[in-house]
């Protein structure tokens, strides 16, 4: 069975990307815009690894991960954190948070791969 | 010895040497050297026409009959001077403001303009004050008689006719000479004033001399002077008091309600500076006028023999010792203040009967014809010159009538008892905004009639008008209105009586009716006016719109004023609307000016019923409701001004708070810059580097790389735009803009933008109105057009509604347009609305991702550099912004 | 629109301002009340005598004036508005 993504992101371009490159290794790739419904699509589906970004329509990245982190059934889901801000207090929130990886945008799309293998893998 | 022949040769000398004077005031005056005669010394001396021969001549027998009771006269308006910071100050500001020529235009503008009380109060007065005049011719002939028989008996008949006759068509001459020189009576009459002065400084020096002369060359000095009052049969204290209290009232009402008086306080005041002097220097006048009248009156008693005539010891006295040098100058003196008092109120009776009663009369009487027509300023001035004369020959009517004696002497008291009838309803009227016309008409008619009843009638003598029958028991055997016992009060000195009832009923009926009627609009308005004088200077606006034609105001006007003065108002009145030419637009502004100009000709009332023929509806209408609206509005404004004005610490303060919340908030966002700008970047740089990195690795099909290659493409350009906003706004705020100005059509700029933002936001629905958009500009409309973009690329962005529309409204604002962009949206929350246009204030609303936060900081300084702005405009429904295009951009499409 | 409320407390020059008004405005009044003391003298012989009274009347008459004189020295010619009503 593929295993599952779950790209939560709101820039249409970049979910292109990441599709593509993902899919491209046999990954299925559900994105999702919108920070609001987010939560609840996780639980829907749940997937095998989120990729999630900061800035989101209506919720940001940070509280979507603290709310996985406290919900029992999806704790255990690796989180990789892909954002465009960059700032040390950012990556140190999101570490606090129980962030699996953290991730600055531009990234290397074989360095997203990799990680995304090493997340699920382990 | 002097004989009568010289002394009649000296009074024309002296009359000849008056001529002269006012001759050369007014010679001086119209070549515009007339600094000196606005000085307020000369308005101080013109104040001197209260004493008039009655208080040269007669204080003097007054002290040798009554004591100190004379005393009364002066101290009263000397109370009124000391304390001119009551009344006298705001009858001055209300006399200039509404430019008031008599004291029955006072009252008459006071309460409505109304015709009706000028009538009243002119005949008062003229009733009140002829007895007066004649009072004053019958000094000059008892003056005379005194160097003719030096007993002061009454001189032969032939002679003494001959004396008053002459010396009335002589003053006649010399008021209409130089009293009706101007027709507007706020110009001062210089040559009279000036005469006036002059003869103040004689009277003066004359009765100083007389004292000098009886307290140091008849007698020895202070000291033995005071030892002769104790010797003297007037030696005791024994002063009733209510006389003393009563006359000390009645002379200081009389002060501020004699018509002389008026003129020379109110109307020929150049400056109410003058006051301040006048209040200090009339009372010393009035202290060194009185100094010497009881050494006078007791070396006169002590000195001349039994049964001469008290009231001519200023004379007699210095004749007696063989002085009559010193007797010429005493004669002078009394003649000086004759003639003072007489031209004034001549004047000023004149003004009144030709304002109010001529004019109004003559008016309506032309009423039908057309008042174009007539020479109006011809027939003011001859009412005028017909009235001067007319009261002139009334007064020595009276004077032959009356045949002199002890009933004209008692006529000073009665006057100030007639006059002061007018006390309540002018107090009231600059002090009480209840008080209405029908108030004050009461008030005046029942005094006056209580006045005539009381005091005026029976002042004739036993059976003289009134029966002595009646006197005794009342009319048809009425007790209770027996003229000297009212309501069956007996005892009372006939003068005090009269004047406790009269004020009594006149001032209860006065508060009474006035607060059980209303006033009319223009009553209440001019209320207002009179009340608030200090506040609100400016003056009354009573018409509406009108429909009169400028030129028949003009016509109408050069009639009264003349004509150079009357273009003169129309030209700076056009010139001021911006109007080339003469005839400017009819504004209720400009109506009001030019009757308030010709109301300084013929008065308020008739000015009012002039230009009423000549603008729609003479009565109140709607419109001039709205304009009491108007001017309550204004007074508003004016004192919310001052408020504000005292309110600018706190303001300052507020300010400050402001700045520091406002820094604070951009300090936070300089924090956050970095951050921004970094995933302002940072986002278009992802997506090119992850499909740059894609074709690169070369496993896609060729419909792929197309599309790839497309994203890179955008995401560059968007790159691109990021920067040169940047440096677009990096420019604008440094001012290093060049502004290409172009004219063009606001519609056309409008649809240039909504078609280059439109492609990405199909979504968002328009809504403009067309023909609103139909505004010439001249500005830069690329610029202009940029503005336009942001705003409408904000609303496809931000517009969170289920079914987004924009609307696009263009409105007049002031003397520019506004353009609103409102969508229906939840809008901004207040807290942000402060920083929406600062640089990088994206709102950190996680919910808001999208653009880089300059385009409204661009907009604002676009905005600023073509001279207009551009804000949130709160209360729309949804988010709203406002641009505002400059005056000079705008210009309304032919 | 709520109207600011005026100024409590003026600067010291226009307090002065304000109390000489006041002087100004009492003057009279104080004047009128020494012209009515006489009254509460004993008429006839037993009485001051006309004399005296002379003396006090014009002696109160000049201090009248002089007072207005010095007043009208101190007050200053412009803002003579009484718009404004702080103290």
């Amino acid at each position: 069975m593929a295993r599952r993504v779950l790209l939560i992101e709101d820039e249409p371009n970049i979910i292109e990307a990441i599709s593509f490159i993902l899919s491209r290794d046999g990954w299925t790739v559900h994105a999702h815009a919108d920070g609001t419904t987010a939560f609840d699509r996780v639980r829907a589906l749940p997937p095998d690894l989120i990729i999630l970004d900061v800035m989101l329509p209506g919720r940001s990245g940070f509280d979507i991960l603290r709310d996985l982190r406290a919900a029992p059934a999806l704790a255990a889901i690796p989180v990789l954190m892909l954002t465009a801000r960059g700032q040390t207090k950012d990556r140190e929130l999101a570490e606090r948070l129980g962030v699996s990886l953290f991730m600055t945008k531009p990234f290397s799309n074989a360095e997203v791969l990799a990680n995304v293998r090493a997340l699920v893998a382990e | 010895m002097l004989t009568f022949n010289l002394l009649v040769l000296v009074a024309l000398a002296y009359v000849a040497f008056l001529f002269a004077v006012a001759f050369a005031a007014e010679r001086r005056a119209a070549r515009g050297d007339d600094g000196w005669l606005r000085s307020p010394l000369i308005y101080t001396l013109s104040l001197s026409i209260y004493c008039t021969a009655w208080t040269f001549y007669g204080a003097v027998g007054y002290a040798a009959r009554s004591g100190l009771e004379y005393l009364t006269i002066y101290l009263g308006p000397s109370l009124v001077m000391i304390g001119w910071f009551w009344v006298v100050r705001k009858l001055v500001r209300i006399g200039r403001t509404q430019r008031i020529t008599s004291i029955a235009d006072l009252i008459s503008s006071r309460y409505g303009k109304s015709t009706a009380l000028g009538v009243i109060v002119t005949i008062l007065v003229v009733v009140g004050i002829t007895p007066y005049i004649a009072l004053q011719l019958q000094s000059i002939t008892l003056s005379f008689s005194v160097f003719v028989d030096p007993g002061g008996d009454v001189p032969a008949g032939a002679s003494r006719d001959a004396v008053a006759l002459w010396s009335a068509a002589g003053l006649a001459l010399f008021t209409i000479l130089f009293g009706t020189r101007n027709l507007d009576a706020n110009e001062r009459h210089h040559g009279v004033v000036l005469a006036i002065a002059v003869e103040a400084v004689v009277k003066l020096c004359a009765l100083l001399a007389v004292g000098i002369f009886v307290v140091w060359g008849i007698g020895r000095g202070w000291t033995d002077m005071l030892a002769r009052i104790d010797a003297s049969p007037i030696a005791d204290w024994s002063q009733p008091g209510g006389r003393w209290v009563g006359l000390t009232f009645l002379s200081a009402a009389a002060f501020l309600c004699l018509p002389r008086m008026f003129q020379v306080l109110v109307v020929e005041n150049g400056n109410e500076r003058h006051l301040v002097t006048a209040s200090w220097a009339f009372p010393l006048y009035l202290l060194l006028m009185s100094l010497f009248v009881v050494p006078i009156a007791v070396l006169g008693l002590d000195l001349m023999p039994a049964g001469s005539n008290p009231d001519l010891f200023v004379l007699t006295l210095p004749l007696s010792q063989g002085r009559d040098g010193l007797a010429m100058l005493s004669f002078l003196g009394g003649f000086s203040s004759a003639t003072s008092m007489v031209i004034v109120a001549t004047i000023a009776l004149a003004t009144m009967v030709s304002n109010h009663i001529v004019v109004p009369v003559w008016l309506r009487l032309r009423r039908d014809g057309s008042m174009i027509a007539g020479d109006v300023r011809g027939v003011v001035l001859l009412a005028r010159r017909v009235s001067i004369a007319a009261v002139l020959a009334l007064g020595y009517v009276y004077f032959r009538l009356s045949g002199g004696g002890a009933a004209l002497s008692a006529i000073g008291l009665i006057a100030f008892v007639g006059v002061t009838q007018i006390l309540p309803a002018m107090i009231g009227g600059i002090f009480w905004r209840g008080a209405t016309g029908l108030g004050a008409a009461a008030g005046l008619v029942s005094g006056f009639a209580i006045w005539v009843w009381t005091l005026f009638l029976p002042s004739f003598g036993a059976d003289a008008v009134i029966p002595a029958q009646v006197m005794a028991q009342g009319p048809w055997g009425i007790g209770w209105l027996r003229p000297h016992a009212f309501f069956g009060v007996q005892g009372i000195d006939p003068v005090m009586h009269a004047m406790i009832w009269s004020m009594l009923v006149n001032t209860s009926l006065f508060l009474i009716v006035s607060m059980l009627t209303f006033p009319n609009p223009l009553e209440r308005m001019q209320g207002a006016q009179f009340v608030n004088v200090f506040e609100h200077s400016a003056g009354t606006r009573a018409w509406g719109q009108t429909a009169a034609a400028a030129e028949d105001l003009l016509i109408m006007a050069q009639r009264i004023i003349g004509a150079a003065d009357a273009q003169a108002i129309f030209l700076r009145a056009a010139q001021a609307q911006g109007k080339p030419g003469y005839l400017p637009d009819v504004t209720p502004d400009f109506i009001a000016l030019l009757e308030r100009e010709l109301a300084g000709s013929v008065g308020a009332a008739t000015a009012h019923a002039m230009v009423g023929q000549f603008t729609e509806g003479a009565s109140v209408t709607v419109e001039d409701l709205i304009a009491v609206a108007d001017e309550a509005a204004q007074i508003l404004e004016y004192s919310t001004q001052l408020e504000a004005k005292s309110a600018e610490l706190e303001q300052t303060a507020g300010q400050l708070r402001a700045a520091n919340e406002k820094l604070t908030a951009l300090s936070v966002q300089k924090d956050s810059f970095l951050s921004q700008i970094s995933h302002e970047l940072r986002t278009p740089m992802t997506s090119i580097r992850a499909f740059s990195e894609i074709l690169r690795d070369g496993d896609t099909g060729p419909a792929e790389q197309q599309k790839y290659a497309g994203i890179i493409q955008d995401e560059a350009l968007r790159l691109t735009r990021l920067l040169d906003d940047l440096l677009d706004l990096d420019v604008l705020e440094h001012g290093q803009v060049e502004l290409h100005r172009q004219r063009g059509q606001l519609r056309d700029v409008i649809d240039r933008a909504v078609s280059a933002a439109g492609p990405r936001g199909g979504r968002l629905r328009l809504v403009r109105r067309r023909a609103d958009e139909a505004i010439m500009l001249e500005t830069d409309l690329e610029r202009l057009a940029q503005v336009f973009i942001n705003l409408i690329a904000n609303a496809q962005k931000y517009c969170n509604a289920a079914d987004p529309v924009l609307r696009i409204e263009v409105a007049r604002l002031g003397a520019g347009y506004a353009v609103d962009f409102v969508d229906n949206g939840t809008g901004i929350s207040p807290e942000h609305r402060q920083v929406i246009f600062e640089k990088f204030s994206r709102l950190t609303d996680p919910g808001r991702a999208g653009g880089a936060g300059l385009g409204l900081a661009i907009c604002r300084e676009i905005m600023a550099r073509l001279g207009g702005g551009i804000d949130y405009l709160p209360g729309q429904g949804g988010a709203a912004f406002r641009v505002v295009l400059p005056v000079a951009d705008a210009m309304a499409a032919q | 629109m709520p109207k600011p409320p005026p100024p409590l407390f003026l600067g010291r020059a226009s307090y002065r301002q304000r109390r000489l008004r006041d002087a100004v405005r009492l003057l009279p009044v104080a004047g009128a009340v020494g012209c009515m003391i006489p009254l509460l003298w004993p008429r006839g012989a037993e009485g001051p005598g006309n004399g005296l009274a002379l003396l006090y009347l014009f002696g109160l008459w000049a201090g009248l004036i002089a007072a207005a004189f010095i007043l009208s020295r101190a007050m200053r010619p412009e803002d003579d508005t009484d718009a404004a009503e702080g103290e």
